[in-house]
């Protein structure tokens, strides 16, 4: 019967694949996605020039328009150049990789801390559950870009000035992954607070199970769904928060910008003309982040099943 | 004597006090409510005893309590002379007691771990209690337990959601099995089930019980159920034990008001009492 | 007594699904008759609810009433529009459900509700709402004084009984009680049982009883229809139907249900092999054969019809 079919042919039949189907905004925004997380992966591959290989730039080529031959060298760019003569294909794919890598990394971090603070309040209760919730509840009183920009600022100001543009990325991810741990941490609290009334933990408490056990073998698989749909938004979210603390300066160094930095640098230009500086960078934030979203949405409205 | 299970004058008080800073601001006592108060009962060993009683009456509470879920407020739980909320007790003395006692609970959709294979919810207790030695074995026990509920070898593979809620009763008393338990608390282990799987597992149990000679104490509402399924019966009214008898005494003559209006309560299929037929 | 206020021919219910259809109602027909208590009866999944939930149109979409015909009185509901079967819901006919907080709303007072839906219904002044709504509460045993409490100052039976004053407050024509004391503990059922009984004879309205017990059944209907797999096993009055069951359904529903009155350790009940199909899963010919212990051979490829006799079992038709 079903049991003897491959992994692959239930995933076929399953209902996940079937809802995702019927979703055209869902497979257009899950194609986009992995496209770019493709160009960043192989952004070495796929990318026209290296943007960070200062021998290979022409300042000559510099605010060459999209599509046009410059009026020095005659070579042409599918995006246009920078002031510096930067391919901005290449640039963006390259900062593409470096919005993905926070971005992802960040949000790993704040669903590890979040999910361990969020089991451990939800199934000790008590002091310890009021202990981790009030501090939520302040960190959620800042929003979290200040949080950001604080550790990031505290962070610069502990480090020698050399290691800063080294650290930067580091410290980026840290002060994302920090701001960002309250919903991971409210949500599971929730669900784990659910999930240990339920008999199945009762029978593991009969069988001699600890708590630590109980929390990691039992729970936490109960509690993944909606942890995956949030990591989803905060995905979004977070790339968004880099895009915010690059542009303000305070993200990613020019030496390895971000779709941020390049649309800080990319908005010094709008006035005077060299639109394609900010527009492409910025459109590519903008897919990134919005299908992100929506494919988020859509996860989540799939693995609820009271909203079906 | 051979009383497997002595309940020794139990209370248990729930505390249901708002935080104490509300209580400060609003000028509050304290609320306590006594959900079992000063019961005392034994079990003898291959024997079923029934609780019964409405909703909210204690059934449960005693169930948690006579298996160490819970702790009591006051009382003694012995279990074959031993006690089991002793805390002088060491780690291994407590497990040796914890593994003779298990529990079947009410819902077959929240006792199975949703995540969890049918053949790993088996073979947990038999790898805590390190009731086996490799994974032959192991699985060998697994096809055993699954054999004893009336379910197939092959179960082990599937998820709790492929069963109905009759064969996940069977899964969750499998699961009882395992640690070779003397004692098994059913908390109303067929309430949720259709009357035509209830009486699949009400005479599973009974099959167990003769073939392994476990003691249960057998936790429902449902005095029709009772009759088939208890040797002795205790009627339990907000915490309180009203009247205990042997069932059929219990049933046939009925002492207390309480358990009288219970009775006459049952919906009857045939109603003899007015001799219409 | 004989009038039938409703009648349901032939109703099909279909849910359209990826792997073709669900059927969880075939070919269902029955009458209920003027101030009688019906009762339907069948292990869950059987299709009681929704078969209630056709009659008042309420099936969930994407389902929808595929064939057949429901009249209330001489008026065909089973095509209305939306308005339409609003003016039919909660006017002549009401629902009970199981879970009293379905149909009570928390916020506000249990007056305020019966006076609104009093006042939705029924063409009359606030004062006489009022008044109809104070009697409606003596009626169901709960103190007028209590007029103006919430839901949850209720215990569950006592919020079952506003619920039946809240069901009949329009006057309906029939109300579909649906598992309405499943949740309440037996003493309280006993009670909310002989309320709905004697308000539906004073008031004379119908009542279609939808159960898994049958004790349920045997103690407050007239007549009784089994259900399994969506499909009627055996309809017939109460009494007959209970003490010389035809349909090896309804025996085994009876036989595996304890007793109060009989029975001790030693009895071993009867059970019935085997779970009600799931629809994807529906077996061909009669539904029942894979757990029939008495299967004739074309049982398995041949579906029996509910002819005169009121039973479908090739056990008491011919081929
Ligand atoms: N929205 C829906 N979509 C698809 N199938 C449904 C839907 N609602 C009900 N069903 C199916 O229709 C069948 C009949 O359901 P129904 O709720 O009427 O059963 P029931 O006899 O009332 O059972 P219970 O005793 O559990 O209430 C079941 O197989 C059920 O799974
Ligand atoms: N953990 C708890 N905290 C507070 N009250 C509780 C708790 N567990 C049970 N109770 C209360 O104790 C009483 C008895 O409950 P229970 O033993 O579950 O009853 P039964 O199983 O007979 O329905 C009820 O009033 C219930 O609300
Ligand atoms: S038709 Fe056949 S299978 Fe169906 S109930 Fe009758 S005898 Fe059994
Ligand atoms: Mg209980
Ligand atoms: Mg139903």
């Amino acid at each position: 019967m079903s049991t003897q079919k491959s992994l692959m042919g239930r995933f076929r039949d399953s209902d996940f694949l079937y809802d995702f189907k019927r979703s055209p905004v869902t497979v257009v925004s899950f194609v986009i996605v992995v496209m770019l997380i493709l160009l960043a992966v192989l952004a070495d591959l796929v990318a026209p020039t290296n943007p960070f290989d200062a021998g290979s730039l022409n300042l000559m080529n510099g605010f060459t328009p999209p599509m046009q031959p410059n009026a020095f060298t005659g070579e042409t760019f599918y995006l246009g150049t920078d002031d510096q003569g930067r391919d901005l294909l290449s640039a963006i794919i390259f900062g593409l990789r470096v919005s993905l890598f926070v971005g992802l990394t960040a949000v790993i971090l704040a669903m590890v801390l979040g999910v361990s603070l969020g089991l451990i309040a939800g199934y000790r209760g008590g002091w310890v559950d009021s202990l981790i919730m009030r501090a939520a509840d302040i960190q959620v009183t800042f929003p979290s870009i200040l949080i950001a920009m604080l550790i990031f600022g505290i962070a610069r100001g502990l480090l020698p000035p050399h290691m800063r543009d080294e650290l930067a990325i580091t410290v980026l991810i840290i002060a994302i992954g920090l701001s960002e741990w309250v919903p991971f941490a409210r949500t599971v609290r929730g669900t784990t607070m659910v999930e240990k009334e339920k008999e199945y933990v009762q029978a593991a408490r009969l069988i001699g199970l600890g708590r630590g056990q109980i929390m990691l073998r039992h729970i936490l698989p109960n509690v993944l769904s909606p942890v995956l749909v949030i990591a989803t938004i905060t995905l979004a979210l977070a790339i968004i928060a880099e895009a915010t603390l690059s542009f303000l300066g305070v993200g990613a160094p020019p030496t390895e910008p971000s779709l941020g930095t390049l649309i800080r640098i990319g908005q010094d230009f709008l006035f005077s003309g060299e639109w394609w500086i900010l527009l492409f960078p910025a459109t590519t934030l903008l897919a990134l982040a919005l299908s992100v979203n929506l494919l988020g949405d859509w996860l989540r409205d799939t693995l609820n099943p009271r909203l079906k | 004597m051979s009383d497997f299970i002595q309940i020794e004058q139990l209370c248990r008080r729930f505390d249901l006090s708002e935080p104490w800073l509300a209580r400060m601001i609003y000028r509050k006592p304290k609320r306590f409510l006594d959900a079992v108060d000063n019961v005392s009962f034994a079990i003898e060993r291959g024997r079923t005893y029934a609780l019964v009683g409405e909703s909210g009456s204690g059934k449960s509470t005693i169930a948690r309590i006579a298996v160490g879920l819970l702790g009591p407020s006051s009382g003694r739980i012995l279990i074959d002379g031993h006690n089991l909320h002793d805390r002088g007790l060491s780690q291994a003395q407590h497990r040796r007691i914890r593994q003779r006692l298990q529990m079947v609970f009410q819902s077959p959709y929240a006792s199975l771990n949703p995540r969890w294979r049918v053949g790993n919810i088996l073979a947990e207790p038999l790898r805590t209690f390190s009731l086996v030695d490799g994974r032959q074995a192991e699985q060998r026990r697994v096809n055993e337990l699954l054999e004893q509920v009336g379910l197939s070898a092959s179960d082990a593979r599937r998820f709790p959601h492929e069963f109905s809620g009759g064969q996940r009763q069977r899964i969750s008393i499998a699961r009882a099995l395992a640690s070779r338990p003397d004692f098994i608390v059913c908390d109303e282990p067929t309430s949720a089930l259709d009357v035509s799987v209830q009486a699949q597992v009400l005479n599973l149990l009974k099959e167990l019980q003769r073939d392994l000679g476990l003691t249960y104490l057998f936790i429902t509402h449902d005095l029709a159920v009772v009759r088939v399924m208890a040797h002795r019966i205790g009627v339990l009214k907000s915490g309180q034990l009203v009247e205990e008898q042997d069932t059929a005494t219990l049933i046939e003559s009925p002492q207390s008001d309480y358990t009288k209006m219970l009775i006459r309560s049952a919906p009857r299929i045939r109603d003899d009492s007015d001799g219409a037929h | 007594m004989s009038e039938a206020i409703l009648s349901v021919r032939n109703l099909r219910v279909v849910f359209p699904h990826r792997h073709g259809e669900l059927v969880p109602i075939d070919d269902i027909s029955f009458d209920v008759k003027k101030g009688e208590i019906i009762g339907f009866v069948g292990e869950s999944g059987a299709g009681k609810s929704m078969t209630g939930a056709a009659i008042i149109g309420l099936i969930d979409p994407p389902g929808y009433i595929d064939q057949g015909e429901i009249w209330l009185k001489d008026e065909r509901i089973d095509q209305l529009g939306i308005s339409a079967t609003n003016q039919i819901r909660g006017r002549r006919i009401s629902m009970v459900f199981q879970d009293p907080l379905t149909s009570l709303n928390p916020l506000r007072t249990i007056g305020d509700q019966l006076v609104e839906t009093i006042l939705t219904h029924l063409p009359v002044s606030a004062d006489e709402a009022r008044r109809k709504a104070i009697a409606g509460l003596e009626e169901v045993d709960i103190d007028p004084e209590r007029f103006n409490a919430y839901p949850h100052e209720f215990s569950g039976g006592m919020r079952q009984r506003v619920v039946i004053a809240l069901a009949l407050s329009a006057e309906p024509e029939l109300i579909i009680a649906d598992e309405p004391t499943t949740a309440l503990d037996v003493s309280v059922q006993a009670q909310v049982l002989e309320l709905l009984k004697k308000l539906c004879r004073e008031h004379g309205a119908s009542v279609i009883l939808i159960t898994h017990d049958m004790g349920v059944i045997a103690e407050t209907t007239d007549r009784v229809a089994v259900l399994y797999a969506g499909r009627l096993a055996e309809i017939g009055d109460t009494q007959t139907l209970l003490l010389d069951p035809q349909h090896p359904y309804t025996k085994g529903l009876i036989a595996s249900t304890p007793s109060v009155e009989y029975g001790d350790i030693s009895t071993e009940l009867f059970q019935i092999t085997g779970t009600m199909p799931r629809l994807d899963a529906l077996p061909r010919g009669c539904a029942f054969h894979p757990r029939c212990e008495q299967a004739l051979t074309h049982c398995a490829t041949k579906r029996p019809q509910v002819e005169q006799n009121r039973v479908a079992c090739w056990l008491y038709n011919d081929v």
